[in-house]
């Protein structure tokens, strides 16, 4: 192995029923560096990292660590701690009953000659390490009373005093604010200088180049490959993580092509936000119009659908439906408005899988009547059957179970129940995750066909190219914030170009 | 930093609890002054009466402070007792049966300890089922009350009425004669017991450990802890300290029932919430449990002083300051949270 290495892995490859998580996938690790570990969702950082940590058995490849001979296969994250790999998860590992020190030192606690907990040495020791590293707490205090920063860095503490070789931060700032983040660079940044080496997953670009040395960029399960940080401009990182080549972007044939700019609002969003999860934002939708959403996962995409629908309650701003400033408290309100929303995670939000695609047709629908309301067999049978032949739901019949449906065909039951609550405005997020080619396009069309009966649609996706199909306008989102939007030249260079950021504004 | 912070709110809560006892007691005192309320020896009585209590809850402590719950320790009270008087009337030696009992403790604690850790069933149920076992294996040993008397054994007999004196705080009743204040061998063996919980919590491993497991149990997992082995501790420990406030509790009644200490695990319960365990886990200490068993035990005793008010009034007040406790905490919480 390279002096300079602390860290390699070759080949590992790990199988989920049906998926290839990771397929012969390399990594290396050097020595005082920070290396972002970057891909979208299902790309396989998490797959990756746990399979370093022990979590995940991988199948096939080896994995080296500096100081240990032969290759290193861990079964728990203790056996990761010794041969030298920690990690520090977005939701703190520690106990926050405890103390800072206890925190630091529990399950490794120096004794007394008494067999019993040397608590002033290990006190002292907690403070100086702690001092050591440049974070001002007071280590008898309970963790529960800092920060979630302060939190975080007592974790990275714990893994530095166990002589990590390597530390794993997994989305480490997603929670934090940006004066927290900028401590915690400083830790990262003391910490490579003492030659940690630094593993950073983010889905922050403007973090990434903010503190990272080196980029491994991950899509699909399978390495897209290395590159030092000067190498990689923001845009072509997109592109790499997106897997589209800015080279040879085909011309995309758009189906909708009609002027809604001049019909009247149907959603009027002024600043708009919800702590923690969405900054303020302005949004417009008129009537019969698309609006897309494009940015990259967590980017504050689905955060922005919440808030409009209610899911997340506003915490400021105001929003008009149909001209009328409304107060949605919460999503049955939304409902009641002309509102649906298709949710982004359709086995937990969505579907109930053990009830049939009649009744999952007719959920909304019966929500929005009033339980009390009940609607008779016959007119939901009626309801089902006008659904199932519209949105084509491949079922052998309204009482098959739901969770016996395909994963494409469960998302057209979602859709179905929302257009039987027949609504003027309809979220769409991610609806064609996860379902085949024929059934994605089947969906855009009806998308459009929607739109063409005059109703608004925000449509929410990480595909570019299927979103320039429909949509007449697209809104860019980027850490947390609606940061632009563009409604000419929409092309996938122009759009991939405003969601990387950090070059020309988009306003 | 903020070095002078140290009140923070679980000390807050122990504080509240010290208090709400002082306010009791110094009410007791003030309101019935004149049937002898004031004397030390009423105190005394409480801590003879509820020494059982004092054990179980020490150990019931333990069990909340991992998030965990042990329903079982009334009913394995209950057949502790019934072993003990029916060993000694079939002429059994009461040290013999005494350590019968204690071992039946460890045995019953290792079972549920580890049906709860290692094969992870819910310690409600494990240990309703535990109840049910213990109440039914009392009356299949015997359905009548069996009393342990001065034939059955005398060592026992002896230790039931042994008077531990103690040297101050003493008064002369009305006819004049000098009664000197006393407590019962149970009440040492509560207090040693007491003692030694808040010690192994605060400076051991294993106390610690079971702060940290009642926290986070999954993060305590990744910090290298043996969530398991710590978890079937701390229900052998409960049910050790059962057996051995089962000792006490039997050397007060002097009897084998089935329907002895019906509902004891509540009061348990009870007792370490008001001295500010949380239910949640990771947060409690056995000195707050034990002014809780204070506090329940000056009520009843206030109730019985006062002679007129019917017998239930006790529960009453109990129920209200769980209320008031479990409104407190959920305050402190919500501020917590706010702050943040």
């Amino acid at each position: 192995m390279d002096n300079n290495v602390v860290l390699t892995a070759r080949g590992i490859t790990m199988t989920f029923p049906g998926v290839k998580a990771l397929e012969k996938v390399d990594f290396t690790l050097r020595k005082g560096e920070i290396h972002a570990l970057m891909g979208e969702n299902g790309a396989g950082k998490s797959t990756l990292i746990k399979c370093l940590t022990g979590i995940n058995d991988f199948e096939a490849g080896e994995i080296h660590v500096d100081g240990i001979s032969g290759p290193v296969k861990n079964h728990s994250t203790k056996d990761a701690q010794e041969v030298g790999i920690s990690t520090v998860y977005q939701e703190v590992n520690l106990c926050p009953n405890l103390s800072v020190a206890e925190n630091l030192f529990i399950g490794r606690e120096p004794m007394t000659k008494f067999h019993t907990v040397d608590r002033k040495s290990y006190v002292k020791r907690a403070q100086k390490i702690m001092d050591e590293l440049g974070i001002s707490v007071d280590v008898t205090q309970n963790l529960e009373n800092y920060s979630l920063a302060i939190q975080q860095m007592v974790a990275i503490a714990r893994a530095v005093d166990m002589e990590c070789k390597v530390l794993i931060l997994d989305e480490p700032t997603s929670s934090l604010d940006d004066e927290e983040v900028e401590k915690l660079f400083t830790l990262m940044r003391s910490l490579r200088d003492k030659g940690v080496g630094i593993v950073f997953v983010t889905h922050f670009l403007e973090q990434v180049y903010a503190v990272c040395d080196r980029i491994t960029v991950l899509r699909d399960g399978q390495l897209v490959g290395e590159f030092p940080i000067a190498e990689l401009p923001r845009v072509k990182l997109v592109a790499a993580m997106m897997g589209k080549n800015l080279d040879d972007l085909a011309e995309i044939q758009k189906e909708s092509t009609a002027d809604v700019s001049k019909n009247p609002l149907e959603i009027s969003a002024k600043g708009l936000s919800h702590t923690g999860t969405i900054k303020p934002f302005d949004l417009d939708i008129h009537k019969g119009e698309v609006v897309g959403v494009a940015g990259l996962l967590g980017s504050g995409r689905s955060e922005m659908a919440r808030a409009i629908y209610g899911a997340d309650r506003a915490s400021t701003g105001t929003l008009s439906v149909d001209g009328k400033e409304v107060r949605i408290g919460q999503p049955i309100d939304a409902m009641n408005l002309g509102m649906g929303m298709l949710p982004d995670d359709r086995k937990a939000e969505g579907i109930i899988a053990d009830l049939s695609v009649r009744e999952n047709i007719i959920l909304a629908l019966q929500a929005k009547k009033g339980m009390f309301k009940k609607l008779s067999r016959a007119k939901q049978e009626e309801i089902a059957a006008r659904y199932i032949d519209l949105v084509q739901i491949k079922t052998a019949d309204q009482e098959t179970l739901v969770k016996q449906l395909s994963g494409g065909n469960q998302q057209k039951v979602i859709l179905a129940r929302w257009l039987a609550t027949d609504p003027d405005f309809l979220i769409l997020d991610e609806p064609t995750r996860g379902i085949d080619v024929g059934t994605k396009s089947e969906i855009q069309k009806m998308i459009v066909k929607l739109a063409g009966e005059g109703k608004s649609i925000l449509f929410i996706s990480s595909e570019i190219a299927e979103m320039l199909r429909t949509c007449n306008r697209m809104a860019i989102m980027r850490d947390g914030q609606k940061v632009g939007e563009l409604d000419h030249d929409l092309t996938q260079e122009n759009v991939m170009k405003a969601i990387a950021g950090g070059g020309e504004t988009h306003e | 930093m903020r070095r002078n912070a140290k009140l923070n709110s679980h000390t807050i809560l122990l504080l509240i609890t010290i208090v709400l006892f002082a306010v009791l007691y110094a009410g007791g005192c003030i309101a019935y002054a004149s049937k002898g309320f004031t004397h030390l020896q009423t105190f005394l009585n409480i801590l003879i009466t509820n020494a059982g209590l004092i054990c179980v809850t020490c150990g019931l402590t333990v069990v909340m402070l991992t998030a965990g719950i042990d329903i079982s320790v009334g009913a394995l009270i209950a057949m502790d007792c019934m072993i003990l008087a029916v060993g000694m009337r079939a002429g059994m030696n009461a040290v013999v049966m005494v350590l019968i009992v204690l071992v039946i403790g460890v045995l019953f604690g290792m079972f549920q300890g580890f049906l709860v850790g290692y094969l992870e069933i819910q310690p409600f149920i494990v240990t309703m089922a535990g109840m049910f076992f213990c109440r039914g294996m009392t009356a299949v040993i015997c359905t009548e009350q069996v009393s342990i008397t001065q034939q059955s054994s005398e060592l026992f007999y002896k230790w039931a009425n042994t008077k531990i004196n103690i040297p101050f705080g003493g008064y002369i009743n009305s006819k004049g004669k000098y009664l000197v204040p006393y407590v019962r061998p149970g009440v040492i063996v509560a207090l040693l017991l007491l003692v030694f919980t808040f010690f192994m919590l605060r400076h051991t491993k294993l106390g610690r450990a079971f702060y940290a497991i009642g926290g986070n149990a999954q993060s305590a997992a990744m910090m290298g802890l043996n969530v398991k082995k710590v978890k079937m501790s701390a229900y052998m420990l409960s049910s050790i300290f059962c057996s051995i406030g089962a000792i006490c509790y039997c050397l007060n009644t002097m009897a084998g029932s089935v329907s002895q200490a019906l509902g004891l695990e509540m009061d348990a319960i009870s007792s370490a919430v008001i001295g500010g365990t949380l239910l949640t886990g990771g947060v409690g200490n056995v000195i707050g449990s034990f002014f809780g068993v204070l506090i329940n035990g000056t009520i009843s005793s206030i109730v019985k002083t006062n002679g007129k008010l019917a017998s239930s009034w006790p529960n009453i007040l109990t129920a209200a300051l769980l209320f008031v406790f479990i409104v407190i905490q959920s305050v402190f919480a919500m501020l917590r949270n706010r702050k943040k």
